[in-house]
């Protein structure tokens, strides 16, 4: 007995590369640098991406490329592919629990973290054939017109995730998101980046496309900006409380008239944090006229 | 058998007398002051500007020029009136205070219409079939929904900003007053509306029916004034909401200007709106579309249909029937109820809309204009159109605001859409085919705020209107427009 448990003392468990998720595959940073994420006692947990402008631009690319193509696909199958990303973290449930406590979050936060994100993908997979008849309208104009008013995705949209909420918090932001049509490059929790790359690795395994979801690690101080400020991105989901940040996104977010939209101090654990508005913040309305007659 | 095609014949045919519409039932005094508190106060500025006739060149008032404490003093009115009355107010009898500014509209529409027309140059027929009738449909629309808004958002409560700033611009003054100011009060909130230093009169005359409907004082505040006055407002820390009306450079500069602070915002800006004629389109119709799309209100149309897409085999006759149509449209008197196109509204567009002439030449585009006289005095432009040009052009790419078309041709669906699509502008697009299933792929395609499809530039206050990309956040018009003026909470 005792040269079995031995034997089972040596096995050497082997340790995940955490790396970033572009296009539908992950490579590492470009940059080639990175930032460690350190646990109790300075024990280093991982070398995480410290990813660059470069590649956030690439991110970009993909994401545009994406974007019509997701949106193309009718609202059922999108909302078939969320359901199927909260199916893969249920079966990896063990494991997202396992990383959240690495990071420092105590087992009853963690779990209820897991199947609170769960909860919240199966909560936005419903929403993607229904709101848009909560909120399109038929408009009775005075002409002899055909008029109506649809909602039309955004089209590519930046990411602050949330710090605090390595992966409820990033949930909450890409489901509204992505269930609307749109694509997006996501910046994870600088704090707590382990979940974002796992959640790549769920997203990887859910038929969602490739370039539709692309999640960056890195510094905030130091990519903030450039998700703001870059030319393509339609619009910008900020989560950070910070008001001389919130400044900073807003002046650079001017330059191409970009969405800014502030969600700064929620509780993402919240059942009243998840609403169909969510997903309204990244949409476009639409009106078309045709005339009537014969 | 070849079928001869009808053609437009305007030699030897029809010639119209002159029918100016009277002047003599409108009231314009020589100076106006600023609409402050339910009065009109004298600015603290102590300064007025000219308001002048751009078809005459001659000045039709004096009007007073607000500065940072003029407009520190409508903000506090503002201020005052949200807290007093109007947030206390019942909201159905907000809504009555509405109705009765619709209809005085209605009642004075015809003094309007030819007001609308002296300050701004436009068509009388244009200031009195569009402008005055939509701007007194906005407030009735409006004015219904003041006790209906927790049935806008379902699943939210509602609750008014506060005070909201209002810019807006010189090519529908009294309509864009009227999308700002009638959601506004509406939705619970008191304004302060800045109209365009070109076309302030028809706002101040607005303030006269604010008063007659007997509004609490301080619920709409009138500023005049040009770009200082707006920007005052924009910065103004008393002011919850800020709309504006105008080019995406300023709107730009407002939204930098607005970082860090919690002021909501809406901004309507530019436009190069793609105007798509498929091979099967009903052609005449079409010209007509076009017509309408670049050449209604001169031009000075933020979703103007500037840009031309015509399918190469339809292309030759498009061109030809266009430029026929284009000789039978009359340049002159806006007051003259033949007139089809009126004056440009200021010297400075007018040199604006030239140097877009010159520039349309210089990078070897061929410019074709309408062969009809001009008065001499005034600021006018003829219907222009520029065939051979391209995506990287100039006059394809950026926003003139005048009565000048880029026309360019395609071949198929997809390479109209990329082309269509090849702009920072997303604000309207028109589609005219008659096939069902082309229209709907194309409404689709075009990222655009606004799609017309076999028609152009309608509006309606419940249609909501605004843009994609560069052109715009937010929407004005219908349901979707409330949102600009309300909290929405959980």
């Amino acid at each position: 007995m005792a040269t079995k448990a031995k034997q089972q003392e040596s096995r050497v468990p082997v340790a995940k590369t955490y790396k970033i998720y572009i296009d539908g595959k992950f490579p590492r940073t470009e940059s080639g640098r990175y930032f460690t994420l350190e646990g109790g006692k300075g024990r280093v947990i991982a070398n995480v991406c410290r990813g660059s402008r470069k590649d956030f631009r690439n991110a970009t690319v993909a994401a545009r490329k994406a974007q019509a193509g997701w949106a193309g696909n009718n609202a059922y199958l999108r909302g078939q592919i969320l359901y199927r990303i909260a199916e893969m973290l249920e079966g990896r449930r063990e494991q997202f629990i396992a990383e959240l406590k690495l990071q420092g979050v105590t087992q009853r936060a963690a779990q209820q973290e897991v199947d609170t994100s769960i909860d919240r993908l199966i909560y936005f997979a419903g929403w993607a054939d229904k709101y848009q008849q909560v909120f399109s309208a038929v408009n009775p104009v005075a002409s002899s017109h055909f008029n109506f008013s649809v909602l039309e995705p955004t089209g590519v949209v930046s990411i602050i995730a949330p710090d605090e909420s390595g992966l409820l918090g990033l949930v909450s932001n890409v489901a509204p998101t992505i269930v609307g049509g749109n694509s997006c490059v996501v910046l994870a929790s600088e704090s707590m980046p382990l979940s974002a790359v796992s959640f790549a690795e769920v997203l990887h395994a859910s038929d969602v496309p490739a370039g539709v979801v692309n999640i960056i690690t890195g510094l905030r101080s130091e990519l903030t900006e450039h998700f703001a400020s870059h030319m393509d991105v339609n619009a910008i989901v900020f989560c950070d409380g910070a008001r001389k940040t919130a400044k900073t996104v807003q002046e650079l977010a001017a330059d191409n008239i970009k969405r800014v939209i502030a969600r700064a101090d929620i509780d993402w654990s919240r059942e009243s944090s998840q609403h169909p508005y969510l997903i309204r913040d990244t949409q476009e309305v639409k009106t078309t006229w045709h005339p009537v007659g014969s | 058998m070849a079928i001869p095609e009808n053609k437009l014949a305007f030699e030897g045919g029809w010639k119209y007398s002159p029918a100016p519409e009277s002047t003599d039932h409108i009231k314009v005094q020589k100076k106006y002051e600023l609409f402050i508190g339910g009065d009109f106060v004298k600015p603290e500025s102590g300064k007025y500007f000219d308001t002048i006739n751009p078809a005459t060149e001659e000045r039709l008032s004096r009007v007073a020029l607000a500065n940072d404490a003029d407009v520190d003093k409508a903000v506090k009115a503002a201020r005052k009136a949200y807290n007093g009355p109007w947030s206390r107010m019942k909201p159905a009898e907000r809504g009555k205070y509405i109705y009765r500014i619709a209809r005085i509209i209605q009642e004075r529409a015809r003094e309007f219409a030819a007001i609308e027309s002296l300050d701004g140059g436009k068509p009388i027929r244009e200031a009195r079939d569009v402008d005055i009738p939509l701007a007194a449909a906005h407030f009735f629309y409006y004015a219904g929904w003041a006790d209906k808004l927790e049935y806008a958002f379902p699943g939210r409560s509602v609750r008014p900003m506060g005070v909201a700033g209002q810019i807006i611009p010189w090519n529908f003054p009294l309509l864009m007053a009227s999308w700002k100011v009638a959601p506004a009060l509406a939705c619970g909130n008191t304004v302060v509306l800045k109209p365009a230093e070109t076309t302030p009169l028809t706002a101040l005359k607005l303030a006269e029916v604010v008063a007659d409907a007997g509004l609490p004082e301080g619920v709409v505040n009138i500023v005049t004034g040009a770009g200082d006055t707006g920007s005052s407002i924009v910065s103004h820390p008393g002011v919850d909401k800020i709309a504006f009306t105008g080019s995406t450079e300023v709107g730009r500069i407002i939204q930098k200007t607005l970082a860090g602070s919690s002021k909501k915002y809406t901004l309507e800006l530019g436009g190069k709106a793609a105007n798509i004629i498929f091979a099967d389109a009903a052609i005449d119709e079409a010209v007509e579309g076009i017509v309408n799309g670049i050449f209604f209100n001169q031009g000075h149309v933020c979703c103007a249909g500037s840009r031309l897409f015509v399918q190469e085999s339809v292309a030759e006759q498009v061109i030809r029937k266009l430029k026929d149509r284009m000789e039978t449209l009359i340049v002159g008197d806006p007051l003259d109820k033949n007139t089809d196109v009126g004056a440009i509204n200021s010297k400075a567009q007018l040199a604006k809309i030239e140097s877009y002439l010159e520039i349309g030449e210089q990078e070897g585009g061929e410019m074709h204009q309408s062969s009809c006289p001009v008065p001499d005095k005034g600021y006018w432009c003829r219907p222009t159109i520029f065939t051979g040009v391209s995506q990287s052009n100039r006059v394809v790419q950026e926003e003139i605001f005048g009565p000048v078309l880029a026309i360019q041709t395609f071949r198929t669906f997809d390479e109209a859409v990329s082309k269509a699509n090849n702009t920072p502008y997303g604000l309207s697009g028109g589609v005219w085919t008659d096939k069902g299933a082309k229209i709907f792929k194309m409404t689709q395609s075009v990222r655009a705020g606004v799609i017309w499809a076999n028609t152009f530039n309608k509006f309606d206050p419940t249609s909501p209107f605004g843009g994609y990309k560069e052109s715009g956040v937010g929407r004005e018009g219908g349901l979707h427009g409330l949102d600009a003026y309300l909290r929405l909470e959980a």
